[in-house]
């Protein structure tokens, strides 16, 4: 046990089943004790690892291939930006955003016209991919199977890939739509976050104004079915109005979110709590 | 000057296209220039700029606007408003004489505060880029920018903080508790301000709400503010809704701005509805301003510039508002802006000396993300320096680790730490609130431990676990 004396504890640390944010972390003096010190040191390590470690994509490739309904696909395609390192990604985001000329020449005729082409990116956070992607497509291909859409592409995985590169390989494909999977920026608490990005009539040079993005997908967040669920519901609507992007309103969330005004546990009983 | 700028070292024979192109190659390294193609291509190139910049005449800025007067109202502002009298201290300076004067004893704070009206964000962002990081934190020092509204900001020998309690899903009960960890640290008395997950009128107003609750039920000396877009805060205020303060980020260009979806009548249009609210108590300085280099890049709004030369700027458009805090987030836009902690740095204490020689209450975001080579080491560094430079307010948020925006900014500790380190107190008013409630001994120097009654007393409230 530590020494009350020195160590002091919040009893506020009960708010935690409130929030994920590190509360009642208790002090020494006015510093952070130990155990939260090496706690906060760990994270970090984690999400830094998750930018740095490559993607480990003969791994990624097992996994997808031990799913029959992915394998059923067929064989993913492979291919590289222009970003040729991780300090080159980092320093010079367009260069993620763009196929290597070799990869644009073999991934020609990878897939003839599909409706949806799916590509992999490793983004800014490789764990996430590999930790989310082969559930997320497994949960993504029952749901479009239950609402009687077609089989997408085979996917094409690529490395030091930005968002705005699923717009080149899909327009390459000649893809009606696109559904990028790609490593989100690591968050602390959430280094394993994985985002999907959905575009209608993908073409090399879209803003994000023309994509709808689904964030958050880990196992302490949003559920790979959840997901799967809203990715089929963009799909649905894309098709319906011929464009994605901000004239695609997801509105499969909405009430959700706002509910009717509500007050805090900290907002006093009608200004009688004012302590003194 | 269709010649532009030369300076011959040794044998070589530099040159300089324009004014800006001078700038952008004077400026200290970092990968936003490089970014833009605008930085020098070697560190010789660098020096020698810096030195052709320093013996550029200081009313040059005048009549070479680095972004044309008739297509940019940042421009026309920054022009209109230059106050010839005031620079007349200075007018006859270089550059490079701009900073001896300013190291000089003869800068003192009064003569630097009468010097303000006088002085363009391009002449201070040039003098910056010839001065050592020493240099901005002792200039810096001596410059004080006051505010107030229910608590006072930047008097000497203080240091607030802006208490941020940001939840993925702005659950009340979240942001609550978090609210209730900063108080119990001393945190808050700059602004208790919240970046909302979903951003739309009516959630500004349930937040508006919900934070001015908790400020009116404790009677705590500080202001609220939801980091809205102007437009919904002025929405809000039509509704009715509780504002204390406005928000809006901003930049140094009238195209970055147009990205940001305002044009400069918006501010004060928004201004005018907070001062009409009269909701201030010691002060009526109703505008929260955030601010970062790279911020007209990313918008494709640089004109050619460099980062650091549009930031100044952006304090140019900061200071026609009389904001009660401007805040640089210095660590949150990437490494291909800031690529690591020494550039980071180098950014804070340069944002901080500009904008305070300017004459605005700066603050800071001390931060970073994950994916910048950066760490918590760089933060301490970069926090104490501002400290001993006079930093108006810094970031507090629980265990440095901002859960819905997913990056590191100062925790509610780092704050103590620097208030301890550095012999700073909080805000007059909020130092006495927090006495008040048994938070902060008289001593102003340690925590007190327990929980107050009132906060207490919401503790017991809390309904069964669900």
């Amino acid at each position: 046990m530590p020494d009350p004396e020195i160590l002091v504890e919040n009893p506020w640390r009960i708010l935690t089943r409130f929030t994920d944010a590190r509360i009642g972390l208790g002090r020494v003096g006015v510093s952070l004790p130990t155990r939260e010190l090496l706690a906060f040191q760990l994270a970090h390590a984690q999400a830094r690892d998750a930018v740095h470690l490559p993607l480990d994509f003969d791994r990624l490739e097992a996994d997808l291939a031990a799913s029959d309904a992915i394998a059923a696909l067929g064989k993913p395609g492979r291919a590289r930006t222009k970003a040729s390192d991780r300090d080159t990604y980092l320093r010079n985001p367009g260069m993620g955003e763009k196929l290597h000329p070799e990869s644009a020449k073999e991934l020609d005729g990878h897939a003839e016209a599909p409706d949806l082409a799916l590509v992999v990116a490793d983004g800014l956070s490789s764990l996430a991919v590999q930790q989310n992607a082969v559930p997320f497509l497994d949960a993504l291909l029952a749901a479009m199977e239950s609402e009687g859409l077609d089989r997408p592409a085979a996917p094409v995985l690529v490395a030091q890939g930005r968002v705005a590169i699923g717009d080149d390989v899909g327009a390459l494909l000649g893809a009606k739509a696109v559904l990028v999977l790609i490593g989100e920026r690591p968050g602390l608490s959430s280094p394993d976050s994985l985002g999907l990005y959905f575009t209608w009539a993908p073409e090399t040079g879209l803003s994000d104004a023309r994509r709808n993005c689904i964030s958050n997908v880990r196992p302490g967040g949003l559920s790979p079915d959840r997901a799967a669920k809203r990715a089929v519901y963009l799909m649905r609507e894309a098709h319906a109005i011929g464009a994605s992007g901000v004239a695609l309103k997801d509105r499969s969330t909405e009430d959700t979110t706002i509910e009717a005004a509500q007050r805090s546990f900290l907002a006093p009983p009608e200004r009688d709590g004012q302590g003194t | 000057m269709a010649d532009g700028f030369t300076h011959t070292v040794g044998q070589r024979t530099y040159r300089f296209g324009d004014l800006a192109e001078l700038m952008a190659k004077a400026t200290p390294e970092r990968s936003g220039d490089r970014l833009a193609g605008v930085a020098a291509e070697t560190a010789e190139e660098r020096a020698v700029a810096q030195m052709c910049l320093a013996e550029l005449p200081l009313k040059r800025f005048l009549t070479d606007a680095l972004v044309p007067y008739e297509t940019d109202e940042v421009t026309r502002l920054i022009l209109d408003s230059h106050d010839t009298e005031a620079f007349a201290p200075v007018s006859h300076l270089s550059v490079g004489d701009f900073r001896d004067w300013l190291l000089s004893d003869h800068a003192t704070p009064e003569a630097l505060e009468a010097l303000r009206p006088g002085l363009m964000p391009e002449m201070v962002a040039a003098v910056s880029k010839i001065m050592r990081n020493q240099d901005l934190i002792l200039v810096a020092k001596k410059t004080r920018v006051v505010t107030a509204f229910r608590s006072t900001i930047g008097l000497p020998g203080h240091l607030a903080t802006r208490l941020q309690p940001n939840h993925p899903t702005d659950d009340v009960n979240g942001i609550a508790a978090s609210i209730l960890d900063g108080l119990m640290y001393g945190s808050g008395d700059a602004v208790i301000g919240i970046n909302p997950a979903t951003d739309n009128v009516a959630q500004a107003i349930r937040l508006s709400q919900l934070v001015s609750d908790i400020i009116e039920g404790y009677a705590i000396p500080t202001q609220s503010c939801i980091l809205t877009h102007v437009t919904n805060t002025l929405e809000c205020i039509e509704a009715g809704a509780p504002v204390d303060l406005v928000f809006q980020s901003i930049g140094g260009t009238e195209a970055t701005n147009a990205s940001f979806g305002f044009a400069l009548k918006d501010l004060a249009e928004a201004r005018d509805a907070a001062l009409s609210l009269k909701r201030g108590t010691v002060g009526q300085n109703v505008m929260y301003f955030e601010t970062g280099q790279g911020s007209s890049l990313s918008a494709e709004a640089h004109h050619g510039l460099d980062q650091q030369t549009c930031e100044a700027r952006a304090y140019g458009v900061a200071r026609a508002f009389d904001p009660l805090l401007t805040n640089t987030v210095v660590g949150f836009i990437g490494p291909e802006y800031l690529y690591d902690g020494k550039e980071i740095l180098r950014a804070g204490l340069e944002d901080h000396f500009c904008g305070k020689l300017l004459g605005v209450p700066m603050g800071c975001d001390v931060c970073y993300t994950n994916h910048a080579e950066a760490d918590q080491d760089d933060m301490d560094t970069l926090m104490t320096l501002l400290g001993v430079a006079g930093v108006n307010f810094i970031m507090g948020i629980p265990g440095a680790d901002d859960i819905m925006l997913n990056y590191q900014t100062t925790s509610f500790h780092d704050a103590l730490y620097l208030r301890r380190a550095l012999d700073l107190s909080p805000a007059p008013e909020f130092r006495a609130w927090l006495e008040r409630m048994a938070i902060l001994d008289p001593d102003g120097y340690r925590l007190s431990g327990g929980v107050p009654e009132g906060f207490a007393a919401s503790l017991g409230r809390l309904p069964a676990d669900a």
